[in-house]
């Protein structure tokens, strides 16, 4: 990747169609994300946003439609481990991080180490790199000073950061955040804003899904707004204010 | 994180453990310190439990992975260690073994060949329960059948096992199982210097456990498990596949308990189906959450602990068992979730302060 990959679609969903039993999830929908956007997908509740997120990462298999990675790789093809090798990270809507491992161990097992195997895991970690990128990491997302603490006792708002922080270590084409200042106090989420939006790259498609509208206006780029699996609007954040579908469904509520 | 104060106790008790049998159970026998023949015996048959427990750790502990059937694995290395005592003593010194008698038969199934060879029923006990553990973890994990529903099906085919070996017609002595062992490696069994060299050996491998389990524990391998019990589907999401490391350190779980059992059955001197029962597996999973998961040396003190208490209570009040077992699991689900692990940071307060105040 490089400096002219911006623009480009880092994913690709075609005629992506999504049930489970007689429940139609997401009807037929078709969604491109570009490297160097921060693109944000909102919603009412059951609109399938999050059933998107679970479809690109592996956990749930599409009845018909292809996601393309670089408008080459099917990540349909894919079980979840080498989706995620292949540059899809995924933040999740609950903070997800290994709670007895401390920040740094926590950061360290996400790096890429190829081939992963037993053999190379019970080998070590003591590769100088790693501990730089470790170190990069920690202070790209402010935890440097809680380093050796267990994840567990991080506030819900670190542990969301520690999360991110992991999905930095292996440097992602495609970041995925779910929810990622749900329940976050103002604060927390005006430094998870500052964050996300350092994290904008030209090698990189940033893709969020939220409720809080402010947040929104503030990261990103290109909203899509879904409703009942198909996307009614898409565009910039100021537009869909004004757009009256959108309010209709979605925005009028708030 | 295995390497703490008390990792090293444990380590250094069961050294010195080592050290001091073969001479306070030896030439010092019969002295005021000395460790008697039967003292040594029940020594021996707990360090084999505490070596139990430490398999069932590793895996419940560690990955977060509950086995209610390690009952399966310990006497799969019973059998095994039987099968090769019984087939010596047939094969060098002609002592019929009683299965073949209760069964009229005039001699031993096919699959009891080459059991005579020590080497070989020692590869076995390391190769069998080890593709046994392979297999069931590798169909269930790859399914990723996990939590109670894993329990469940190891609780079922250890009963299934029972089933079998409780028929007669198998070729593994049936509802009597097997006994009557005359000698394992020339030492004849039963006898006074044979029992302290056993549990010699009992306390030796589970130290050596002790300390290859610890530096697992302790390794980016160890962080790797801890991440599979904490969040395994953010581990997968991360590009790791969870199966593998949980299939190795499954597999070397049944393994480890597999050499438990083949130093137990020697000391008891019988195996019989029963150790294939519910309880004997629920009962490991007791000491473990006792002496607290995840440490390795919680599930060593936690089997130690319940195992001589059920020794010294059985000899006078049998019937208090089952109570007495019950009321120290309801203690640990109600007050001491990581079991007695959980003692320390106050009695260590207590200590504290007690020096303070003379």
């Amino acid at each position: 990747m490089n400096l002219e990959s911006h623009g480009w679609q880092a994913i690709q969903v075609n005629g992506l169609r999504v049930t489970f039993g007689d429940f139609v999830a997401i009807p037929n929908l078709s969604f491109v994300a570009s490297y160097g956007e921060i693109h944000a997908v909102i919603g009412p509740n059951g609109a399938g946003k999050t059933t998107l997120l679970d479809v690109v990462t592996g956990k749930t298999r599409p009845r018909a439609g292809t996601v393309l990675l670089d408008g080459r790789i099917d990540l349909c093809r894919l079980t979840e481990p080498q989706i995620a090798l292949a540059g899809v990270g995924r933040k999740f809507q609950k903070p997800s991080v290994f709670e007895a491992l401390s920040v740094h161990e926590n950061l360290e097992l996400a790096l890429r180490l190829r081939p992963r195997s037993i053999l190379s895991e019970l080998r070590g970690w003591a590769d100088p790199r790693r501990a730089a990128r470790v170190a990069e990491v920690l202070a790209e997302i402010g935890l440097a000073d809680r380093a050796d603490d267990p994840a567990g006792v991080l506030a819900h708002g670190q542990k969301q950061w520690l999360e991110i922080g992991m999905l930095l270590m292996q440097r992602p084409k495609l970041l995925m955040l779910d929810e990622p200042v749900a329940g976050m106090t103002d604060a927390e989420t005006a430094h998870t804003a500052d964050l996300v939006r350092r994290l904008r790259a030209p090698d990189r498609a940033i893709l969020a899904i939220e409720h809080d509208m402010a947040f929104v206006e503030e990261i990103a780029d290109r909203v899509t707004v879904l409703h009942e699996g198909a996307p009614i609007f898409e565009g910039q954040m100021t537009d869909a204010r004004a757009d009256a579908r959108v309010r209709d469904v979605y925005l009028g509520r708030h | 994180m295995a390497v703490n104060g008390l990792f090293r106790v444990v380590a250094v008790a069961l050294a010195a453990l080592t050290l001091a049998l073969p001479v306070l159970g030896g030439p010092f026998a019969s002295t005021g310190f000395g460790i008697s023949p039967y003292l040594a015996n029940i020594i021996g048959q707990i360090a084999t439990f505490a070596l139990l427990a430490m398999a069932l750790d590793l895996i419940w502990g560690f990955a977060g992975v509950l086995s209610l059937g390690h009952g399966l694995f310990f006497a799969m290395g019973g059998y095994l260690i039987a099968m090769h005592m019984l087939k010596a003593g047939y094969v060098q010194q002609g002592i019929v073994p009683d299965l073949m008698t209760f069964m009229g038969w005039t001699d031993l199934p096919s699959f009891w060949a080459f059991f005579e060879s020590f080497p070989y029923a020692l590869a076995l006990i390391l190769l069998l329960p080890g593709l046994v553990a392979f297999a069931y973890g590798w169909m269930s994990f790859r399914s990723r059948v996990s939590g109670v529903y894993f329990a469940i099906i190891t609780q079922a085919l250890t009963y299934v096992a029972m089933l079998l070996m409780f028929r007669n017609d198998t070729g593994f002595g049936g509802n009597n199982g097997m006994t009557g062992f005359s000698r394992l490696l020339g030492m004849p069994i039963g006898e006074t210097s044979t029992a302290v060299w056993l549990a010699t050996a009992s306390t030796a491998a589970t130290l050596a456990a002790f300390l290859l389990c610890g530096r697992l524990v302790a390794s980016p391998f160890g962080r790797m498990l801890v991440a599979v019990r904490d969040d395994e589907a953010r581990l997968r999401f991360l590009g790791y596949d969870p199966v593998w490391p949980k299939l190795a350190v499954w597999t070397l779980s049944g393994v480890l308990a597999a050499v438990a059992g083949a130093l137990y059955v020697p000391q008891v001197g019988i195996i019989n189906p029963r150790l294939l029962s519910p309880e004997v597996s629920i009962e490991i999973a007791v000491w473990v959450a006792l002496g607290g998961r995840g440490t390795l040396s919680g599930a060593v003190i936690g089997a130690v602990v319940i195992s001589a208490l059920k020794f010294w209570l059985t000899g006078f009040a049998p019937d208090l068992w089952p109570f007495i077992l019950s009321i120290l699991v309801l203690v640990v689900v109600v007050g001491l979730p990581n079991g007695l692990t959980d003692l320390r940071l106050p009695c260590l307060t207590a200590m504290r302060r007690l020096r303070r105040e003379p």
